[in-house]
């Protein structure tokens, strides 16, 4: 029989030592990653910029798969709507601020 | 099957109620981490604003040291690592091995902590402090907040810790421990943030 993926008595999903374990050497080597791009100076701006992001959300997947247990299983339904929906206001926010502050300042020609 | 008066639900026969509330107990925290990541996200846009704005005063460039970043990455890992080992002791009712690695967890966190008050501390201390320039306000308010949030996980695992000892591995025991350890993963995934976007384009 195939465990139980929710704890009953903590209600949180069960983890295992291999979803543990493969979520922190994965991290451990996308921060490295990330820390090679930004000190390599080698590389182009544009270039490192857009691989520390793509390390960044990669990571971020891999702590809420490996460490938060999040995924597409119908108890963790509500869990991802409730994420998705806040990632929609942090959009709205961050790219918002970022729209209008742009706008401005190349209104005000500076 | 059981129907309860206060929601029109049936409750599976098997899962005790106090089963079910643990679960909405746990769903509402997360609701708790969304409304935490908004707040994080209001300061990541205010330091993409303002990130810029050094008022003749040092920038990212001048003031980041990546090697000691990095070790402070290492130690918020090491301990999002460990916390996993004390949920599965706690799985497995291993009371010892579960007090271990969350003392383990604990050293890892205050480590963090130490280093991230020492770095401020050189910064301050040196003249770059907030109110140096916009940068260095928004640097503040955003690292800074990460910081108290690591904190009050600290000072919540202490009372989680002596809970473990003084109660043992009772139910709400064992479900405070989980909603902790999705509190102390959330604010790792907020740190990928911070070291990426404030630290790593900051030297850039």
């Amino acid at each position: 029989m195939k465990p139980a993926r929710i704890d009953h008595t903590t209600g949180a999903s069960r983890g295992s030592l291999k979803s543990y374990g493969t979520g922190f050497l994965l991290s451990i080597v996308l921060t490295a990653i990330a820390f090679a791009l930004a000190m390599n100076g080698t590389l182009s701006r544009g270039i490192a910029i857009l691989g520390i992001c793509g390390a960044g959300v990669v990571q971020m997947l891999v702590h809420l798969h490996y460490f938060l247990h999040l995924d597409g299983s119908s108890e963790e339904r509500w869990n991802v709507l409730a994420l998705l929906f806040t990632l929609l206001i942090m959009t709205i926010f961050v790219g918002g601020t970022l729209w209008v502050m742009v706008t401005l300042n190349t209104r005000m020609m500076m | 099957m059981t129907v309860h008066a206060w929601s029109c639900q049936a409750v599976p026969a098997g899962v005790p109620e106090h089963h079910h509330a643990v679960e909405i107990q746990t769903f509402g925290f997360w609701i708790y981490l969304m409304s935490d990541l908004i707040l994080f996200s209001t300061l990541f846009a205010t330091f993409a604003v303002l990130g810029q704005n050094t008022a003749g005063g040092p920038t990212g460039k001048d003031l980041f040291d990546l090697p000691y970043l990095f070790g402070e990455t290492l130690l918020l890992l090491f301990s999002s690592a460990t916390y996993g080992m004390a949920m599965l002791a706690m799985q497995d009712d291993c009371k010892a091995v579960l007090l271990l690695w969350l003392g383990i967890t604990f050293l890892f966190g205050l480590g963090f902590v130490c280093m991230e008050v020492n770095e401020f501390h050189g910064m301050i201390a040196a003249g770059n402090g907030p109110a140096r320039s916009g940068f260095l306000s928004a640097f503040f308010t955003l690292v800074g907040t990460h910081g108290a949030h690591v904190t009050a996980g600290l000072i919540w695992m202490a009372v989680m810790i002596g809970q473990v000892l003084t109660k043992g591995l009772t139910t709400p025991v064992r479900s405070r421990l989980a909603r902790l350890s999705m509190f102390w993963h959330f604010l790792d995934i907020v740190w990928i943030g911070v070291f990426s976007w404030v630290y790593l384009m900051g030297v850039l």
